[in-house]
């Protein structure tokens, strides 16, 4: 029974409106303005007592682990102090349906880079993991994964004067992508040289001065690179793996996934998901997908 | 087991241990060179010299390697220092330009360590050494050379093992800036079996323990060997 909203939306909008017409001279820029989430009020009372919902709602608290390096995604720049991008719109979600106010100091935003989310999980550094998170068994046996809430595939970025066509035109050579994801392993496979490095941002560096010819992650962290690089990088080739890109929770609490699944498909059903995709990675000539299906929970 | 996902992957891991090694065994070398000459103009008679010498090892030695290495890897490249002339494929293993700035970087940094070291191994060379070595008509260069540096060699053994041993552990930095040494080998091994993490870990960590032993007994012996002759 989620009765009770309280209409912040309205509030928001009518001040967004206000603050716009002071500053914002230049009109609407893509993934300029993110929605509104409504905050569930009197959430601890809505969950059984007992389960890690109930404890988040009551504490009013929630950690929860992003990227900062994935334009579009996860990402925070050095002059603000909440990251950005269609994982952390989801997040938002989340946190708001525990009645946590996702724009107050109440969410900590954690930085996880693909190396560290399983162990930040595991060690309850975080409560939630919205950082291009990869479904995989493996992943699976350690660590709480459900959704996907967004499918996405590898594609390949390179220079915009750039011949390169697919990752088949990159066989033997230097393609860089993150140290310890899904993606360098990908790479390999295909044939190519990985080239660790340690953020996106870095091998986006490198490919622009003519380090490496190519770098390679999933299509939306690319194309949230290409648009940072106006020009100078372009996203080519169709994509060579699937990615399903899910939100991790600790294991010990088995009963966030329905918790989790239930708020993605209202997010769903509400047309909030499609608004988040829109404020982020949407733009001119980006038709926004169909949600994916969700797994189911292991009971 | 818990070491499957290595056991499985040896031949990436064999690759991996093979960049780590190639990286040593060449800064190694690079940095014993490197280092010798830094170590005779430090004391040299040239005074311009003793000088720059010294500036570069109080400046080399007090910068941490990443900040180094990351100025040959990114900041190098920025300002058109590159090294895409390097191309050479031994095998399995690609010496490109990201590992060449690596290397660059490593010898570099072990050069001043290596420099010091040699320093206070001629320190101990007796003073009558070296004015023997003139009185009897050499060169700055012959006296160095000949009787000198051998002697400072073999006194400045120990701190030399130390210095080539933290290279040998110093390689691992290369593997968060670009190269797929063993270091970045086991973390995308973690990555993606991560049921098995404890496992990589140790496994790894062995066999770099098994690398600085054979490194340390090798240096022992030689150690040995010349003390005789002393």
């Amino acid at each position: 029974m989620r009765i009770h909203r309280l209409k912040l939306a309205a509030v928001a909008v009518g001040l967004s409106t206000a603050l716009a017409a002071c500053g914002d001279a230049g009109g609407d820029t893509a993934g300029g303005d993110t929605p509104d989430v409504e905050v569930q009020e009197d959430a601890a009372s809505q969950f059984e007592e007992g389960t890690r919902m109930a404890e988040l709602a009551e504490a009013g608290e929630i950690t929860i682990g992003v990227k900062y390096d994935q334009p579009g995604l996860g990402f925070k720049d050095a002059s603000s102090d909440v990251p950005t991008g269609f994982d952390v719109e989801v997040a938002k979600l989340l946190a708001a349906d525990l009645g946590i106010d996702p724009e107050s100091d109440s969410v900590t935003w954690e930085e996880t880079i693909s190396d560290n989310r399983e162990p930040y999980l595991q060690e309850g550094r975080v409560d939630l993991v919205l950082a291009s998170y990869s479904i995989t068994d493996e992943r699976r046996q350690v660590v709480g994964q459900t959704g996907p809430y967004f499918l996405t595939g590898q594609q390949v970025l390179v220079p915009a004067d750039s011949d390169v066509e697919s990752i088949e035109d990159l066989r033997g050579e230097d393609v860089c992508s993150v140290t310890g994801s899904t993606s360098l392993t990908n790479v390999e496979d295909a044939g190519a040289n990985g080239v660790p490095a340690e953020t996106y941002s870095q091998c986006a560096e490198d490919v622009v001065n003519g380090t490496v010819p190519a770098m390679s992650t999933d299509g939306s962290i690319l194309l949230g690179l290409a648009a940072q690089y106006d020009g100078e990088l372009k996203v080519v080739g169709d994509e060579f793996s699937e990615e399903r890109i899910g939100v991790g929770y600790p294991q010990e609490y088995p009963e966030m996934c329905e918790w989790i699944n239930e708020t993605l498909t209202e997010a769903y059903d509400s047309g909030a998901w499609g608004e988040a995709f829109e404020a982020t990675l949407g733009g001119d000539g980006v038709e926004t997908p169909e949600p994916p299906a969700l797994d189911e929970c292991q009971a | 087991m818990a070491v499957n996902a290595v056991l499985e992957n040896s031949d990436l891991v064999l690759v991996a241990f093979g960049y780590t090694l190639l990286l040593f065994v060449l800064a190694g070398i690079g940095s014993l060179l490197l280092g010798s000459l830094l170590a005779a103009l430090r004391v040299g008679p040239v005074s311009i010299m003793r000088r720059s010498v010294s500036v570069y090892v109080t400046l080399i030695r007090n910068t941490p390697l990443l900040v180094i290495l990351i100025f040959f890897r990114i900041a190098g490249p920025k300002v058109g220092l590159r090294f895409d002339f390097v191309d050479v494929t031994i095998g399995e293993i690609n010496l490109n330009a990201v590992f060449t700035a690596c290397l660059v970087g490593l010898t570099v940094y072990t050069s001043a360590f290596v420099c010091e070291a040699l320093r206070s191994g001629i320190n101990a060379v007796p003073v009558g050494q070296a004015e023997a070595a003139r009185a009897i008509g050499l060169t700055f260069g012959g006296a160095m050379g000949q009787v000198i540096l051998p002697q400072a060699f073999r006194a400045s053994l120990p701190p030399l093992t130390s210095v080539q041993i933290a290279l040998l552990k110093n390689t691992t930095v290369a593997g968060a800036v670009g190269v797929f040494e063993a270091f970045a080998r086991m973390r995308s091994l973690t990555n993606d079996y991560t049921t098995q993490t404890y496992g990589i870990f140790l496994a790894f960590a062995v066999i770099f323990v098994v690398l600085v032993e054979i490194v340390s007994f090798l240096s022992l012996r030689l150690e040995r060997r010349w003390k005789v002759a002393r």
